[in-house]
């Protein structure tokens, strides 16, 4: 009986829950860009976004005005100091209790211990210093899990995710989980891995981040984006990561 | 000075053809866009890249508006010696940015 009553639950749950993508099937959006994209990104004397890394690299080294104080200061040589930490974001700042990503974390260190207006959001000297710091990850598995403290913001996180929006009345989920590898008009869906952010995307022309590219969806189902910075942006963001936990990130990926 | 990233062997053999890849940041602004204002936004590409081997001219290419950011230049050349390979990209404002890298032939 107690069996049955299981088996029951089970499929109850796997009814009412979309399809989630098995570990096994998981792809990064690499596997679905075109070959050109592809060698793009593995030439790094081809890939753009290693422009941006390298003018992160400088910015890394710049004495901020207010504290004098640049990131290596402090930090020391980003190679080690920095390794594997974009894989880890975004992370809860426990002073404050709240979510943040890579570029809230810079912003954050920027005003407290560089006594320095924060970046503005999406801007290039913002891009191009998550870039640097990001890059330092490149080839390690991402190492996000949305459980313990982080739990209630991974639930938010899925919630959003799976929630219909906008005029089009679409969920994230009902894309990229139950529809990848299918067209949407002329482009491929992938499943959404934030695998290589920010990311060189070749319609936009420039460096981009996963805050960017999630507005770029929202507007694309004709929802209300959610602002720059926003809890519930970066609440989706850590779910994104939590749900791509050990694929390897690609910093700075290249994307059509 | 705009990031630059050059890719050429730093040794080649007498004779051996070469590739030379270059990428430069630039934002290539068509000036057929509009700003937020309505208003368009001024254009400024850069219209000519050059390439010296030796003070000698291996490569030269006029560039257009509908060329994307960021442009990647790739082309060949014959490693005749050793010496110094020039780089310049001329962008709308008549600056031009000029890098040199070295390459040993033997």
């Amino acid at each position: 009986m107690r069996v049955l009553l299981l088996a029951l639950a089970v499929a109850a749950a796997a009814a009412a829950a979309p399809a989630e993508i098995a570990p096994g099937d998981r792809r990064s959006g690499y596997d679905f860009a075109g070959p050109e994209s592809r060698v793009m990104q593995d030439d790094d004397t081809g890939n753009p976004g290693m422009l941006a890394v390298l003018q992160g690299e400088v910015l890394w080294a710049t004495k901020a005005r207010g504290a004098d104080r640049s990131c290596a200061d402090c930090h020391g040589d980003a190679r080690t100091s920095m390794k594997g930490v974009a894989a880890r974001y975004p992370a809860l700042e426990p002073a404050v209790g709240r979510l943040l990503d890579l570029e809230g974390r810079i912003n954050r260190c920027r005003g407290e211990h560089q006594g320095a207006a924060p970046f503005v959001w999406e801007s290039e000297d913002l891009l191009a210093l998550t870039a640097f710091v990001a890059y330092q990850s490149r080839g390690l598995p991402i190492a996000v899990r949305g459980d313990g403290e982080l739990r209630p913001f991974f639930d938010l996180g899925s919630e959003l995710f799976h929630r219909r929006q906008g005029q089009l009345n679409l969920s994230c989920s009902q894309c990229h989980d139950d529809n990848w590898g299918k067209r949407l008009a002329g482009a491929v869906i992938p499943q959404a891995h934030p695998t290589g952010y920010p990311v060189y995307r070749l319609e936009w022309q420039s460096l981009g981040s996963l805050q960017r590219r999630l507005r770029n969806c929202m507007t694309g189902v004709r929802a209300e984006p959610y602002g720059y910075g926003a809890p519930e942006a970066v609440a989706l963001e850590l779910y994104l990561m939590a749900r791509a936990h050990g694929m390897t990130l690609e910093t700075p990926a290249v994307r059509p | 000075m705009a990031r630059v990233l050059i890719n050429l062997p730093a040794r080649a053999g007498r004779g051996e053809i070469i590739e030379i890849k270059t990428l430069i940041a630039h934002p290539m602004e068509t000036g057929y866009r509009l700003g937020p204002t309505g208003a368009a936004i001024p254009r400024d590409i850069i219209n000519r890249f050059l390439c010296t081997y030796n003070g000698e001219e291996v490569f030269r290419t006029d560039l257009f508006p509908a060329i994307a950011a960021n442009p990647f230049i790739a082309f060949f050349t014959v490693a005749a010696e050793s010496g110094e390979i020039v780089f310049s990209w001329t962008d709308d404002h008549g600056e031009t940015q000029t890098e040199v890298r070295q390459i040993t032939v033997e």
